[in-house]
């Protein structure tokens, strides 16, 4: 079960990196989403992967009987995805109107701001009371 | 429960909130914004006096002991950066009531600046590594959010840049999390720091780790050669959120290098601080380079703020108590200059209306008083005595000269050199020269309490940080003493686990 997670984890991030190297903006988001996928599984694996032993005390007992599943990792991870999950949904709409005021989705035409002195500046003085 | 260690992450998130119940009404949110902004640095200066007075402070949340809860810890290291921030906060949030517009004021601008504050007062004060990623999350969502506010084209082609380079960082940071769990079964710092000290950890994997760590934070503090996002996305929002930006958000991942490879990663010292001494050197050479080639005022800032990030990474490389104080001591000074330039830039910008070098000239005949307050934060960004800069120097350079490690200390000092060199390129273009089109009359500064008094107040901060150097060098000493010997932070954060 590891071996085939480990070979999906490895998946996930090239792929996601291969993503993040096209030129395009989609791909770009998708590319990272897989990464933080990637990186979720990763900890879920990593940490071992028990089956069918939930970390329960039974009666009488002080501690629950070895092997247990570690349920850290997977509070780990819930916690990771709702706040990739938060991050995802503003990617998309910011890449979405970075797409709509460029009208491109080629990342090597998205190059104003790194050229020098040909700013075009935003209009800061205009401030109501 | 130690409340102390709570409020400078309360304040601003109670400020928020209620910014966030007056969405429509912005006289009260601006009032809010002060009131936080004025209560976030009090908070922080009560914190540094306790942990001055009794030592390191720590405080289990919900009571949960130690390793197995979250620790909330600071010592003075943390103390005083949980103080620059709060006294950031408020420089930026008066600087905000005269530089943002009201369409961004009924956007939730105030909100979001106090959420970024409060992300970054945590990332301070955690003493448990998921949580640091998870208070990086609070500051990264917010700064995103700051970065594209308004919906400039350019704001959103640099946000987008910020956006992925910071996400990428994220996705290295919670996988070096999670294989640092599976290899010390824990994630508090102080419990992390006994257990791969006392060799239960292959220390050959314990370095990976460590470099996996630097790379993740590296991208967020900016250190050659992963700092790209940077001058490509610093200088499109408002300069005020520039600023906060500058002044924060890189030093949070400086702060969090510091943390690690002081407390956690120190079992190979010659290979992690080694290499962090090159990467510094090639971080101070080519953040300088880049800004030498730089005319848009902004832009040329923000090129400094990555060769500045490579004095604060010099320091940890040397790794001895005298090249701490002097990180320390430079990430006070550093934070101070860096903002009130990038500050300066924007009333100059509004008086002279532009920020390119080329457009600019004449201020200094024309508004004497600007240039004085250009003039003092740029010498003390190149290090010119008495000013602050100075002093942060010295102790690199000594520390350096200490450790007989004398390539760093020239390369430190040739950059010096350069920066005051692009410092007086800025004075000779923008207050020197004539203008260059003399029928455009300069235009009145409106708002001129709001805008000029945070300025005045970071530039004398500058200079007393430099005349009176003493006492805040002796600060610095302590933390970094403090950071050096880890049994006082893990004392203080175990207490009572065992």
């Amino acid at each position: 079960m590891e071996v085939l997670l480990a070979v999906v984890i490895g998946t996930l991030y090239a792929t996601g990196l291969y993503m993040m190297m096209r030129r395009s903006i989609v791909k770009l988001v998708i590319g990272l989403a897989l990464l933080a996928y990637g990186s979720n599984l990763l900890i879920f694996t990593i940490n071992g992967v028990t089956r069918g032993a939930p970390p329960i005390v039974p009666e009488g007992a002080v501690q629950p009987v070895e092997p247990f599943a570690d349920p850290l990792p997977q509070a780990l991870i819930l916690t990771a995805i709702v706040i990739g999950f938060g991050v995802q949904a503003f990617t998309l709409v910011l890449f979405k109107r970075t797409y709509q005021s460029t009208q491109t989705d080629d990342l090597d035409a998205i190059t104003s701001t790194e050229q020098s002195g040909k700013l075009k500046l935003p209009d800061m003085s205009r401030r109501g009371s | 429960m130690n409340v102390l260690l709570l409020l400078p992450i309360l304040i601003p998130f109670l400020t928020a909130v209620s910014a966030l119940i007056f969405w429509h009404n912005r006289a009260i949110q601006r009032r809010l914004n002060v009131m936080g902004g004025i209560a976030h640095p009090l908070a922080g200066i009560a914190l540094l006096v306790a942990v001055w007075r009794e030592g390191i402070q720590a405080t289990q949340i919900g009571n949960w002991p130690a390793p197995f809860g979250i620790t909330v810890v600071a010592d003075l290291f943390s103390a005083i950066m949980v103080v620059m921030t709060g006294l950031m906060g408020l420089i930026v949030a008066v600087y905000s009531l005269g530089s943002i517009d009201a369409r961004r004021e009924s956007f939730g601008y105030y909100p979001l600046l106090h959420t970024l504050l409060m992300g970054v007062t945590g990332a301070f004060l955690t003493g448990d590594m998921f949580n640091l990623y998870v208070w990086f999350e609070v500051m990264l969502i917010a700064s995103f959010v700051l970065m594209a506010l308004g919906g400039h084209r350019q704001q959103l082609e640099g946000a987008l840049k910020y956006v992925t380079l910071n996400l990428m960082s994220s996705a290295l940071f919670l996988t070096s999390v999670g294989i640092l769990y599976n290899l010390a079964g824990t994630l508090n710092m102080a419990d992390l720091s006994v257990r791969l000290s006392n060799g239960a950890v292959d220390s050959g994997l314990a370095t990976v780790l460590a470099v996996m760590f630097m790379v993740a934070f590296g991208i967020k503090a900016g250190l050659f050669p992963l700092f790209f996002w940077l001058p490509a996305s610093y200088h499109t929002p408002p300069i005020a959120i520039t600023a906060l930006f500058s002044g924060l958000l890189t030093k949070v991942g400086v702060y969090a290098l510091v943390r690690i490879f002081t407390l956690i990663f120190v079992q190979d010292i010659d290979y992690t601080h080694t290499l962090m001494l090159i990467i510094a050197g090639f971080t101070m050479v080519t953040g300088v380079l880049g800004a030498v080639a730089q005319t848009e005022v902004r832009r040329l800032l923000s090129f400094h703020i990555i060769s500045q990030i490579g004095y604060l990474l010099m320091g940890l490389g040397l790794y001895t108590e005298l090249a701490l104080t002097g990180t320390i001591y430079f990430m006070v000074h550093v934070i101070i200059a860096k903002s009130a330039l990038f500050l300066v830039s924007g009333i100059v910008q509004r008086v002279a209306g532009s920020y390119d070098l080329k457009h600019l000239g004449g201020l200094y005949r024309a508004r004497p008083g600007l240039a004085l307050l250009f003039f003092v934060p740029a010498m003390a960004l190149a290090g010119l005595p008495p000013l602050s800069g100075f002093w942060a120097k010295l102790a690199l350079v000594r520390a350096g000269l200490e450790t007989t490690e004398y390539l760093i200390v020239a390369v430190s000092l040739g950059v010096s050199m350069l920066t005051l060199f692009s410092m007086t390129k800025i004075w000779a273009e923008a207050f020197w020269k004539d203008r260059p089109d003399p029928d455009r009359p300069f235009a009145p500064l409106r708002h001129r309490r709001e805008l000029v008094v945070p300025v005045i107040a970071l530039a004398a901060l500058s200079v007393i940080l430099g005349i009176g150097a003493e006492p805040m060098l002796a600060l610095a000493r302590d933390a970094a003493a403090q950071l050096l010997n880890p049994a006082g932070y893990i004392e203080a954060v175990l207490r009572g686990a065992a």
